[in-house]
This record gives structure tokens, sequence and C-alpha cells, in this order.
């Protein structure tokens, strides 16, 4: 059996408060073969971007992950040196995330940040760098990178700004960019170019991905397979056509049918009532219980196992029905 | 609805420009270098004009910057108009005084996107609700209370609530706060600002079951500003699309989603993603938004149309009636 890029095995990671240790994520699974967009779906709390930053090895105090293993490429991340971490990110994986103005130095040119981020991993020439960097800002669509190169982050726009981290994540050619909700705040005509981008460079350079948002439209027209998170757990996954098509969690369905795009104009929507838990809240068996309309007293008190079928698993006690085939 | 009916809210040719004069530092550099600082205009809101029927829900879409919540401003009485004219039930704004204003005023509420920041910290929840009774005399002190709780309950919150403090409810129970405020002078038009943009889907989708609720039992009228055409086409009967300050295209909700006919809400009503699309092959539109200090010439969307022509660059287009109820200003369609 080949070796996956990227296999998550039971991953916690617990935030230490002065009321004890609250595990915002647990029990996560992920596999991902390269080339692969993986769509990471949840709401504000659900833990998709504590997933994220789990994996990029970026937890700091008084979060901790205390459990599981992060392979990549069949090495596992939690056990190498924070010196190796550091070699490895922004070179083999990239991370993006929503809002660049905090992760662009506003006080260097690109040009100097793109550098950095070169030299950082692997001495080369600096015409050679140099060629580099204006190459990975065409790549993201940027006009006249050349010139570009000299400015500084708040002479671009919100959408160019984003286009410069990504191409400073692609820049060493990554194999994994874990993308934490880097269209939220764009206009949709602006998304649109980002998706577009990033969809190609993919497809150029067999780059996976792992695509952290709320926004189930983004899913459903760029990602391969989904995981769907609620209340620190991945409570559904598989390929995009099954899960959007034909959800067996309660969860995933209450959410596409939340969805205004889902419902006929003027009616009520059908909506999920209550509100997501709390850390401290949670209950002890699926945390979406307390507002499923097919929990039983056994989903209040009992963690539901993961159910696996060919291609997708989900976590409940109460599925839905398999679409008739 | 008879020719008869006067819409509640009228705009007539309405312009909003912010202008930024040099400060004392730019008027000392451009004295210095012989180029005098000019003074900067934002055109807004240039040259709006629309009607909204009693009842009506019209849904006011447009990306950043393209003057949606100055328009919506200016509508609630935040903004005066540069220009132009709005009309409260047939009644020139402007001239009102006395009780008139006060209609107006009180008529016309606003629901805001954060309501974080339209909530005053240090008040407790009756007080942020009972707030507007007491200023306007609406109603004896005695009766504050059971108004309040009254409220609370049609937004559905429980009566308990009345004494947290905004921070101590989540931002879709703020929402709810944000939207019972505005009720608490029992007003005939919300002028909602991305009411639901910070709101997860599915809060989002209870909130938007409120507004739908509220405008049954209520017969309320609603600008509802959004830019998630999902949210919009579920909730409103007519569509303005708005482009740099002004409204490019207007119709009847299913027009709009069925048979858009300028190129830029079409371009947008391809962007939207939609549950329903696999693995799109994405071919988004060029560019970007023009700032609105310097807007091209001509039509404003023109350096990013597919469609542009020569005349696109030179001649701004006119929005007139291009089919029954359906109005767009592109030189294409002539």
């Amino acid at each position: 059996m080949t070796i996956p890029l990227l296999e998550v095995q039971d991953l916690q990671t617990v935030f230490h408060t002065e009321e004890g240790a609250w595990p915002a994520v647990s029990d996560i699974d992920i596999r991902l073969e390269a080339g692969e967009i993986l769509g990471l779906v949840g709401e504000s709390g659900s833990g998709k971007s504590v997933t994220g930053f789990s994996i990029f090895g970026m937890i700091d105090a008084p979060g901790e992950v205390t459990q599981g293993r992060v392979l990549f490429k069949g090495q596992d991340l939690r056990e190498l040196s924070a010196e190796s971490m550091r070699k490895l990110r922004g070179d083999r994986i990239a991370m993006i995330f929503q809002d660049p103005l905090m992760t662009l130095n506003p006080v260097l040119r690109i040009e100097e940040q793109m550098l950095e981020a070169i030299d950082a991993h692997q001495k080369l020439p600096k015409a050679q760098a140099l060629q580099r960097c204006v190459e990975a800002l065409a790549m993201v669509g940027i006009p006249a990178p050349e010139k570009r190169l000299r400015s500084y982050p708040h002479e671009f726009s919100g959408g160019m700004r984003q286009r410069v981290a990504i191409a400073i994540a692609m820049l060493n050619r990554p194999d994994l960019i874990i993308c934490d909700e880097p269209t939220t705040a764009l206009d949709v005509t602006i998304q649109g170019q980002i998706l577009y981008r990033m969809q190609q460079i993919c497809q150029a350079q067999g780059t996976a991905l792992i695509w952290i948002t709320h926004d189930l439209g983004v899913i459903a027209e760029l990602a391969d397979r989904v995981a769907v998170m609620y209340g620190g757990r991945i409570v559904e996954t598989g390929t995009v056509a099954e899960v959007l098509d034909a959800p067996r969690h309660p969860y995933t369905q209450g959410l596409l049918n939340s969805l205004p795009a889902q419902a006929t104009p003027g009616e009520r929507l059908t909506q999920i009532n209550g509100m997501a838990p709390s850390l401290s809240g949670r209950v002890p068996g699926c945390a979406f219980a307390p507002r499923c309309g097919r929990a039983t007293p056994r989903c209040v008190d009992e963690q539901p196992p993961v159910t696996t079928i060919p291609g997708r698993a989900f976590r409940c006690f109460v599925p839905l029905e398999a679409p008739a085939a | 609805m008879t020719a008869m009916t006067t819409p509640v809210i009228e705009l007539r040719d309405v312009h909003k420009r912010f202008v930024s004069a040099p400060d004392l530092l730019q008027k000392i550099v451009g004295a210095v270098a012989r180029q005098p600082a000019q003074t900067r205009t934002v055109h807004a809101v240039n040259g709006v004009n629309l009607q909204i029927a009693k009842g009506e829900v019209l849904g006011l879409v447009g990306e950043s910057g393209c003057g949606k919540s100055t328009l919506g401003r200016v509508v609630a009485g935040l903004h005066p108009a540069t220009e132009g004219q709005l009309l409260y039930k047939g009644q020139d704004v402007s001239g009102l005084g006395g009780q008139d204003k006060l209609a107006y005023t009180l008529g016309v509420q606003m629901v805001f996107q954060d309501p974080q920041a339209s909530l005053n910290p240090r008040q407790k929840l009756h007080q942020i609700l009972g707030e507007a009774l007491h200023v306007h005399k609406l109603a004896p002190a005695a009766e504050v209370p059971g108004r309040v709780d009254a409220a609370l309950a049609e937004v559905g919150l429980a009566s308990e609530y009345r004494a947290r403090l905004p921070h101590q409810i989540s931002g879709g129970q703020r929402q709810r706060i944000g939207i019972a405020r505005a009720l608490m002078v029992t007003p005939e038009f919300l002028v909602c600002d991305e009411p639901v943009a910070a709101l997860d889907v599915s809060i989002q989708a209870q909130v938007i079951n409120l507004f739908m609720d509220l405008r049954a039992q209520r017969g309320l009228t609603y600008l509802f500003i959004s830019h998630d055409l999902g949210v919009v086409r579920h909730i409103s009967d007519k569509v303005a699309i708005m482009y740099l300050g002004k409204i490019v295209e207007m119709a009847p909700t299913a027009e709009i989603f069925g048979q858009a006919q300028h190129p830029y809400t079409q371009a947008l009503l391809a962007e939207v993603p939609d549950v329903g699309r696999r693995k799109r092959v994405f071919t988004p539109i060029k560019g970007e938004i023009p700032s609105p200090l310097n807007p091209p010439p001509g039509c404003t969307f023109h350096p990013r149309c597919p469609h542009a022509m020569e005349r696109c660059k030179q001649e701004v287009p006119r929005l007139r009636e291009t089919s029954a109820g359906h109005v767009t200003a592109c030189h294409l369609l002539d």
C-alpha cells in the first residue's frame, strides 16, 4: 500500500484554562493523497482552524496537542524537533490565512519578504531567487510582477494581498497548503479569481490542499472530498458528491437545509434550532445531540463511534437513510 | 397595488458625496511643491432613483465600496443626501418638522451588520431596548418593562435575558437584540445593512426566518442590503444591483435571477458559489473594483466587462426600462 501524503490519526488538541483542560478537537482522522483537495467545513468554534494549526504544528500555549499522530509522507511531525519542523514549514507544507495583513510584514517590501521565504530553505543566487519571485507573482495573476515586487503590503488591495500571500506560500512548491478561510473576506468576483488560480496551480503542480471554510458552496465547487466538523469532531467525511447530495449525519443535512439557495424563495428556511455549544458546554455524547431532531437519550450520554462504509464515514447512532441505489 | 399608492420610501436622483479637504500638512507640501493639494471627493451614491412600496422587500446587492451601505444610511436619515430628494410616504424629508419629522425618524429604523458595535456594551439589554421609549416618551415608565419583555419574546428570547449585558449573549442573539431595538418604536420601514453577514449558516437561517416572520406579522417594509445573493434571492421581492454608486439593474427577484441583463449582474450570479455545482472550472471576470475616488469614464464597469465597446468608455449608460418592470443601464441593450 502506498503511503498517503498526509495521514492524521486520532489527533486531539486541548486548551488549558483555569477550569481545566477542554478538548478543542478530538479523534481527528484525515487522509490526503498528493494533489487532492479536502474541504474542512464547520461553523465558528467547530475546531476546523485548530485542526489546521495542529497539523501545521502551530498550536501555542494554552493550547496543546495531547494525542495522535500527524504523518506527513510517513513521518510523524509531532516527533520532529522544533528546528526540523521549522525547515519543513514554508518548504513542504505552507499555510495561508484569512487576513493577509496579519501575515505580511507591513514595513518590508514584498520582495524582501519573498526572498526571505526562499532563503530560509535553500541557497539560490539572488538573480535566480528574484526570478522565482516574479514567476510566483505572475502565477497568481498579479499584473506587472517585476514592478510590484517593490511595493509594500498596504499598496495592494485586499484581493491582491491575498494573492501575494498565496505566491509566498507557493515559492518553494510545497506538497501541501493548509488554507484557513483565505477567501472569506473577499468579494465574490475576487473570490472567483483566487479560486481559479488555486485550482490551476494545484492541477499544474500536484499540490494538495486542505481548504478550511464555512462556505459549503466553495467546497462543492473546489474540493474532491469534504470533512464536516461539529463540536471538535469530524462528524462526516466522504467525496463532495456523496456528502452533499446524500448526507448521512443530521448536522450535515441541517447545514445544507439552512442554505437559502436550497429553499424555495419566500418560504421559511429549515433552521437548526439552538446554537453551537461552547468548549465547556459540550455534552458527553454527540455534541450535536442537544440541537438534533433525531437524537435519542443514548446520543447525549455516549460518543457515537465512526461508521465506515466504502469511501465515507460518519459518527451517528441514528444516521439518515442511505439513498436507494 | 394601484397606481395611487404612495411608496413608503422614494429616492429621486439622490447623490451622496464625501469630501475631504487637504489638511495642513498636505497644504504645506502642496505650497512647497507648487502643486496645490486637491480636495478629494468620493461620489459614494451617484444619482439613485427608486421606490419601495408598502410591504415590499427590496434587496440591494453590491460588492465592497459600491455605496450600498451609504445609500441605506441616507434612507435611514443617518447621512443627509448631498443632492436629490428622499421622500417618506410622499413627503420630502428635508422639509419635515415637528411631528412629521418625528414620524419619519421613528418610522424608519436601521439594523446593522455588527450588533457588537451597535449595542452599548455597558447597558443591560432592557436598558438598550427601553431607551427609545423613554427618550421619545412613547410609553409611561410603568409600561416599559412589559414592552421590553414583549419585544424579547417577539425575537425569540426569554425574558431572563433582560438583565444581561451584550457580551453575555451569542452573536445570533445580539442580532436579535439589534432587531428588537429597531422594533421598539413600531417602525414601518427597516433598513437592514448586512444583518446576517457575520452569522454562521445555521444561525443565519434562524435570523432570516425571524425577518420573514416579522414582515408577515407587522407588515413591515425592508431595504435589505447584502452582498449575499442567496440570502437576497430568498427574502426579496425586488432586487437592485449596485456598482460604484449607481444602480445598474433593478427588477423583480425572479427576473434578476432568471434573466439578468447587465453583464455585471451576470458575472455576479456566475461567481456565487453554489452547493449544486461540482468541480467547477472557474472562469472569473477580470480586474478589480475601481476606486470610487477615481472612477473610470463612461460606464464604470467597462474595464471589467467582456462585452465593452468603444461607446462604453465615453458615454454613461442611462438606467431605463428594458422590459416590463425591469430597468438596466447598459449600452448593449440599445
